[in-house]
């Protein structure tokens, strides 16, 4: 059932400046999806549009059923949780969370039942006559988190919650988040640059690029199959390799004048291409095998869990992640891209073909 | 003191020298000088001095003159700490809400920072003025006949008016970039939690400008003793006689027309009293209430 | 029809209805705008009418032909008690006064923050506790034994009765040492890596990282320094000396003697007075509100 719904939306700022190209999509009811994309793809533009901070220059966005564009951010039944958690610094953790309860006409004693389950789930009630000066960024971004639950909103919206946390505290919420909107079931949006994050977390992932849509899809299909050379590229660390090729519609790559080898498929294209391949997705194989290409080995990247044996296949650098039972090749390493891994991308357009 | 700071003794004295002689000569030896004088009564003829003691103190305390001071100029402090906080706070809201013209409307609203109270005060007299001020005609149309150096009320009145329009700038300033530190996503998720624009200044925004406010309320109290000083001496043209008056105000009559050395030091006096307690208020209940961070 | 659907659209949100709130924080900034602007700008064109008339009928808000002569007697025509004052030469005493207190206190307030700051010494924190005493007591509260001290040294009537005592408080040593503080430890500690001495670091380094608040605390002081009132009104009693806002006094206790007060040049001298500080105000506003905002809290 479609929850969230936008239909063209765009946004041109006063000074000209279009931040979000013309973009449609629907969120299912319970879904969790995650804008992922670089500062100024317009992710949190995005959000913040169907949160009523921003105005919606054009198009219709709709909440269960509900045109919302000229509805006031507090009567859209929604939850924001904010990057550095916008906590009122002058009411205590309770009253943080009770604030929003009261300008609804809650009744105390429902507000209280409210707020006090909200702290048990998240562990605050030790904490809940503290101000957020007096707690740990963790608490304060388990407060932002209880603030918004406490409304049992029908949209949470999750503006990079976690980028002020540091490393492990950010992967011990991301799945308690995860979690608990899991328990709660509450329909989500949340924005990140962080593409980790958008992995883990996600649904369903729409990766945004100068304002524009370029993919949106399950967090395995973005994985394997990005849309263009940008997905591609931003999703997963290290990224997919792209190698500078031809490709001449007879079933072969040419990575050079002499290299070639078996196409992915067959596709309407002839010229130019990029040839993607995932790092763990190259293998190491003898010189003896049909399709080995000369690897130059130039350093070795410890991982603990890996290795990344960086070199040059020709001309083009590659990158190729290798398990840490393997041993570390040495003399001549040869490779192979296996041909159902390969993915071959138009280089004017990024496209993939 | 930094960590890895110099280890001399010569330069840093050298460096310290001027400042503390200046305070030496031109702060602390006045300062005494003023507790000293409180003791003494001078001779009009200037033929040496009498201690007294407390006779000063005494003199001034049981006068109904200086209570009157004093009582006006209680009145005259709260009267225009309250218009001049009230209506910059105003401004500074609307100020930081419009998008256009910001910058032009901040620059309007804070030049008169520059305007000595002195020349304010002659503004006034000729705004105020009896019979052809603008004001004076305007308060006309209403009946009432102003007049300026001549009705205490109407002269108190002026004083008020002329301070706090004196002291808007300021406030205004200092509400602004107040209200500009409040951290943008504050004010968003107030707007989810809350519609009402009204319900959440006083909620939210008016809450977090409170340490800017008592900050405020301790200088234009200081402002209002102190400063107004040229601002009263215009507006009455020099000549106290029945007009209202402030305590700085009648330290320099007594001291300067009166040649009452004594007994304006012992009010000098009172007013450091006065000064420190203000001070000791700001730092102690305030700053411990009302911070946030 | 899905074209005519996407054209009415477009014209709903961009003709949205006025917004009344915002036109109502307009007409509240542009009353507030004016109820600043108007007395002084009355004023202003008042210069341009002649002295009876702003007699008979007060202050005008519209132009006159004499505003010209009126700025010209405000600056050049000799007067006062001794015949012999000008307001050019009044100018010059507020310039005198306004700059001289602003570099003195900077010069002493930052030698004295500098001394407080950078170096280990055992009394640094009493020193620190001595200037920083001077802060709660307004020059006004101890205006007339300061009066007898001045005069009993001779300096009376002289540009240096007229600035030291108003540099001795400690508003600008006392806004240094927190902008000193503010500075990252580990400059000095690299600088002293580096082989730089007390003064080298000084003069190569804080000096320079200062300059906005150098700047910011110059125009403060300058506008403070000009505005002075009941000190000048104190200390000189020779015209020679006198500075514009000191004879706003004088001009005023004239109006009243007259058989035709000199309206005219009284309001251009007026305007005078306020014209620097204001100008340095407003050009250098940027540096203004921060120095101003900064240093005070």
């Amino acid at each position: 059932m479609v929850h969230v719904s936008l239909e063209s939306i765009s946004k041109v700022y006063p000074n000209g400046v279009r931040a979000v190209q013309p973009t449609s999509f629907n969120i299912e009811k319970g879904e969790f999806i995650v804008l992922v994309g670089p500062s100024g793809c317009g992710k949190s533009t995005l959000l913040r549009m169907m949160a009523g901070l921003e105005e919606i220059t054009e198009g219709d966005l709709s909440i269960a059923g509900r045109v919302v564009n000229d509805i006031d951010p507090a009567e859209r039944d929604i939850a924001m949780v904010f990057q550095n958690y916008a906590l009122y610094p002058h009411m205590t953790v309770y009253n943080n969370m009770a604030y929003g309860l009261r300008n609804r006409g809650m009744g105390k004693t429902e507000i209280d039942k409210a707020v006090k389950e909200a702290a048990t789930m998240l562990n605050l009630t030790e904490y809940l006559e503290r101000r957020p000066s007096q707690l740990s960024g963790g608490q304060r971004q388990r407060v932002a988190m209880g603030r918004a639950i406490v409304r049992s909103p029908s949209l949470f919206l999750f503006d990079e919650p976690l980028s002020n946390l540091d490393a492990k505290l950010r992967g011990q919420m991301r799945i308690e988040i995860k979690a608990l909107q899991r328990r709660l079931g509450v329909t989500s949006v949340y924005v990140t640059h962080d593409q980790v994050e958008a992995m883990t977390m996600a649904d369903r992932i729409i990766v945004l690029n100068g304002g524009r849509i370029e993919q949106i899809g399950t967090p395995a299909e973005v994985y394997h199959q990005p849309a263009s050379t940008f997905v591609a590229s931003f999703m997963g660390a290290p990224p997919m390799n792209l190698l500078p090729a031809r490709y001449n519609g007879n079933g072969r790559v040419h990575l050079s004048e002499t290299v070639h080898i078996e196409a992915p498929g067959q596709a309407n294209y002839s010229g130019d291409i990029r040839l993607g391949v995932r790092p763990e997705n190259v293998g190491i194989v003898g010189a003896s095998h049909p399709d080995a290409l000369r690897f130059d080995l130039e350093f070795v990247e410890e991982l603990g869990a890996g290795r990344l044996l960086h070199g040059k296949v020709g001309e083009s650098g590659l990158i190729v992640h290798i398990p840490h039972t393997d041993p570390i090749p040495s003399d001549e390493v040869y490779v192979d891209l296996p041909k159902s891994a390969l993915l071959m991308f138009d280089p004017a357009t990024g496209a993939r073909l | 003191m930094k960590r890895a700071g110099f280890n001399q003794l010569g330069l840093p004295v050298m460096l310290l020298l001027p400042q503390l002689i200046i305070i030496a000569v031109f702060f602390y030896w006045p300062a005494v000088f003023a507790i000293y004088s409180s003791f003494y009564l001078q001779d009009p003829f200037g033929f040496g001095s009498t201690f007294v003691a407390l006779e000063n103190y005494t003199g001034l305390l049981s006068s109904a003159e200086y209570r009157k001071v004093a009582v006006f100029t209680v009145v005259f402090s709260l009267l225009v700490t309250f218009l001049s906080l009230s209506i910059a706070l105003l401004l500074a809201v609307k100020a930081d809400k419009v998008i256009r013209g910001a910058r032009t409307y901040r620059t309007l609203l804070m030049w008169v920072y520059a305007v000595a109270p002195p020349v304010a005060g002659f503004m006034g007299v000729m705004m105020f003025n009896q019979g052809t001020g603008p004001i004076t005609e305007f308060l006309a149309l209403f009946g009432w006949e102003f007049k300026l150096g001549v009705n205490f009320n109407d002269t108190a009145l002026a004083m008020v008016v002329v301070a706090a329009w004196n002291q808007i700038p300021v406030n205004f300033i200092f509400f602004l970039s107040g209200l500009q530190s409040i951290p943008q996503s504050v004010k968003e998720a107030a707007m989810i939690d809350n519609r009402s624009g009204v319900r959440r200044f006083w909620d939210v925004t008016f809450p977090l400008l409170a340490p800017t406010a008592f900050f405020l309320l301790v200088i234009n109290i200081t402002y209002s003793l102190f400063d107004t000083f040229g601002t009263v001496d215009t507006l009455v043209k020099g000549e106290p006689g029945n007009n209202p008056m402030t305590l700085v105000y009648k330290v320099y009559v007594d001291g300067f027309r009166g040649n009452d050395l004594g007994g304006s030091s012992a009010q000098s006096v009172i007013l450091m009293v006065l000064v420190l307690l203000l001070t000791v208020f700001q730092f102690r209940l305030i700053d411990r209430r009302i911070h946030y961070t | 029809m899905a074209v005519m659907t996407d054209t009415d659209r477009t014209v709903a949100r961009t003709g949205r209805p006025v917004r009344w709130s915002v036109v109502i924080d307009h007409a509240i900034l542009i009353a507030g705008s004016l109820m600043m602007i108007l007395p002084v700008f009355a004023v202003f064109i008042s210069t341009s009418i002649s002295d009876v008339e702003i007699y008979r009928e007060g202050l005008n808000l519209s132009l006159g032909p004499h505003m010209a002569e009126n700025f010209d007697k405000a600056l050049f025509l000799k007067g006062g008690f001794t015949g012999e004052i000008t307001g050019s030469s009044m100018l010059i005493n507020s310039f005198i006064l306004g700059i001289g207190f602003a570099l003195g206190k900077i010069l002493i307030g930052m030698t004295a923050a500098y001394a407080i700051v950078y170096f280990r010494l055992r009394f640094a924190t009493f020193a620190f506790w001595i200037i920083f005493t001077t802060l709660l007591l307004p020059l006004e509260v101890r205006i007339l034994p300061t009066y007898e001290v001045v005069q009993g040294l001779g300096l009376a009537n002289t540009y240096t009765g007229l600035i030291l005592p108003l540099v001795a408080s400690a508003t600008a040593t006392f806004f240094f040492r927190q902008f000193f503080l503010s500075v990252p430890e580990e400059l000095v500690e690299a600088a002293r890596i580096d082989g730089a001495g007390p003064v080298k670091f000084f003069i190569d380094i804080l000096v320079p990282l200062s300059r906005t608040m150098v700047a910011a605390i110059f125009i403060i002081m300058f506008v403070y320094g000009w505005n002075q009132y009941l000190w000048p009104t104190l200390i000189t009693t020779d015209e020679s000396l006198f500075t514009l806002v000191r004879g706003i006094k004088q001009i005023i206790q004239n109006l009243d003697g007259a058989n035709v007060p000199e309206y005219g040049r009284a309001l251009a001298l007026a305007i005078i007075a306020i014209l620097p500080p204001v100008l340095v105000v407003v050009i250098f506003q940027s540096w203004f509100v921060k120095g101003l905002v900064e240093s005070d809290k």
